[in-house]
């Protein structure tokens, strides 16, 4: 409990460390990083914690990221506000789209989710006189100030996604420590199990889903209230997957694991896409590879080989 | 025009697009019938097929004819056999667990579209069609003489875009053949029906795996094929399909080959009709909003018995 407690403390204080030595380069990919991290770890909530494989969190994600453009483009809102619209555009769209989604289980599940976000990509696309489509539209820096804090930034805005990050990691932590955590992991582990001994399932696994998509949607928003930028690729069926293969790639049900996983995919295709312009490749090779060896992912064999404590 | 030219071109197009939407999603179905995966990668054998044809085209000279039927043995052939390689070297290592063959397929989906991108590049390219003779079509309309013909302008198809459809209705009948008449088709079908039974008679239920991932993919890259004479060959025009197929294989009933084909032509036209009159964006709003909700009220599929 100590322990575990010191080593996330640590790394966030390691992330704050950072701000003040890190070349800009760095610096800029490490914000970044955090935001996606951040949709990350809202994706572990359900695929790591609850055991469900969601196939169709960029719905969420950009339902964050338009409900806060949209608001600050249209309605002229402050970024507080438009944040919080954001968030709540990300729960609403998640509790509806969990109800449904939730009568199903396995394989059926994933594809409902993976259809929703499909429909929730076109719709974006078909409302492409509002969202400018796949163009996107940039967000001015004169509407991210924050509190007086200018987004746009480096220092600022590595200081939103550290804090942002932040809380989400000790939140999510502090989670799966209390007994609603516990029981979305036995839920994971034997749902009929959970279900015999009281628990009402489907009560939980559609919290989890809202919880997870309001982390996914803050994570959207952040994204575009920090990098200035809206489009309708973040929708798209690829970024569904990238926090799949993060979570993976770190370890599904660990609490670093999504920050570790993002990291290390970052600066993989960062490199990659130095060499050349197909750097999907590398997480198609990746995703294979993983789910060959280590399913477990990289904090997963760390826990399993090395340290059993990490939770 | 009027409403019924117009009508009936839409059919037409509706139909070429039913015809290799059933073939597509025939191997997608057939994959998932008989070995429960569901597989995330098909549109990409489905782009393999077009672009090998594009290649084989390319490399043999004459009349269109015969790189086009060079193309239309050899693609299939090759997109199966890298399908069966893949089966075994990744899946059968996964023993078919439903969520990690997903996860892997899709590992796969990136690794075949981006070394495409890498190799043949991010051009669309035309594959000549052997024959492509435009038909106009008459309209019967009352006038004030009583029932006459006339030939709207516009209202034409090709020859070819009628022999797609006709090949593809030989195509899944010999499928059907294969499947009912067929020894191989009965290890099929036993495998699909019981893995374990089937393995305690004898039956190499591995190479049977093996075989139908390769015969999946390669009804995919045929279906390319034929329709890259239409459209062009591209590295990422395996998403249409996929997302298509996936929606055929639900409302059919997860891995039902009647039912399969039966909404293939449904959606097919319907598709081909909405896109005419409405938007083709709004056509696939409504199409994923009706798969999503047929797998969460009716999970057996609109035609099927049998829930996944």
């Amino acid at each position: 409990m100590i322990r575990s407690l010191a080593l996330h403390l640590g790394l966030v204080a390691l992330l704050f460390a950072l701000h003040f030595v890190l070349p800009p380069y760095h610096h800029g990919n490490l914000a970044r990083v955090m935001v996606l991290a951040t949709y990350a770890i809202g994706y572990n909530l359900l695929f790591g914690y609850t055991g469900l494989l969601s196939l169709g969190h960029a719905l969420f994600f950009a339902a964050g990221m338009y409900g806060m453009a949209l608001s600050v483009q249209y309605l002229g809102a402050a970024p507080a506000p438009a944040l919080l619209l954001g968030l709540v555009a990300g729960l609403v769209v998640a509790g509806i789209t969990g109800a449904l989604a939730l009568r199903t289980t396995g394989v059926a599940f994933m594809i409902v989710t993976l259809m929703f976000a499909q429909a929730g990509y076109l719709t974006i696309l078909y409302f492409g006189e509002y969202t400018r489509g796949d163009e996107g539209f940039v967000i001015q820096q004169a509407q991210r100030v924050l509190w007086g804090l200018d987004l746009s930034q480096p220092t600022w805005r590595y200081m939103a996604a550290w804090a942002l990050f932040s809380a989400c990691l000790l939140g999510s932590l502090a989670l799966i420590r209390r007994p609603f955590g516990r029981t979305l992991i036995a839920i994971r582990e034997n749902e009929e199990r959970a279900r015999m001994l009281g628990y009402d399932t489907f009560a939980h696994k559609w919290v989890a889903v809202v919880l997870s998509g309001g982390i996914s949607a803050l994570a959207g928003a952040a994204y575009g209230l920090l990098f200035g930028y809206a489009g309708a690729s973040f929708a798209s069926v690829q970024y569904s997957i990238f926090p799949l293969l993060w979570v993976l790639l770190g370890g599904a049900g660990t609490i670093l694991g999504p920050f570790v996983g993002t990291l290390f995919m970052f600066y993989l295709i960062d490199l990659s896409s130095g060499i050349t312009t197909a750097y999907m490749l590398m997480a198609g090779v990746v995703l294979v590879l993983l789910t060959l060896f280590a399913p477990q992912g990289l904090i997963g064999e760390l826990r399993r080989r090395v340290w059993g404590w990490l939770p | 025009m009027e409403l019924g030219p117009y009508l009936l071109l839409a059919t037409l197009e509706g139909a070429v697009t039913a015809a290799v939407l059933a073939l597509t999603a025939s191997g997608l179905a057939l994959v998932f019938g008989v070995m429960r995966v569901v597989n995330v990668a098909h549109g990409e054998f489905f782009m393999l097929g077009a672009v090998i044809a594009w290649w084989v085209a390319s490399h043999i000279g004459g009349a269109p004819v015969w790189g086009f039927t060079a193309a239309l043995v050899l693609a299939p052939l090759i997109v199966g056999a890298i399908a069966a390689a893949a089966d075994m070297t990744v899946l059968k290592r996964l023993d078919y667990d439903p969520e990690r063959t997903i996860v892997a397929t899709i590992g796969l989906l990136y690794i075949l579209q981006q070394a495409t991108l890498m190799t043949y590049g991010p051009d669309a390219r035309p594959v000549e069609p052997p024959f492509n003779q435009r038909l106009a079509l008459p309209w019967i309309e009352w006038t004030e003489t009583g029932l006459g013909l006339y030939w709207p302008w516009g209202l034409s198809t090709t020859s070819y875009k009628l022999a797609v459809i006709g090949a593809a209705v030989v195509v899944l009948l010999g499928i059907w053949a294969l499947m009912t008449r067929t020894r191989i088709g009965l290890l099929m079908r036993a495998t699909q029906l019981d893995r374990d039974m089937a393995l305690a008679f004898g039956i190499p239920v591995e190479r049977v795996y093996a075989l139908v991932f390769g015969l999946g993919a390669a009804l995919a890259a045929l279906a390319a094929v034929l329709i890259v004479p239409i459209q062009q060959a591209h590295y990422l025009m395996g998403h249409d399909p996929l997302l298509l197929s996936f929606i055929v294989v639900i409302i059919g009933g997860l891995g039902s080959l009647p039912g399969t084909i039966l909404a293939a032509i449904f959606i097919g036209l319907t598709d081909g009709i909405i896109s005419v009159f409405f938007s083709p964006t709004l056509a696939k709003i409504l199409a994923t909003l009706l798969v999503a909700l047929v797998l969460v009220f009716r999970p057996q599929g609109l035609f099927g018995t049998r829930a996944a």
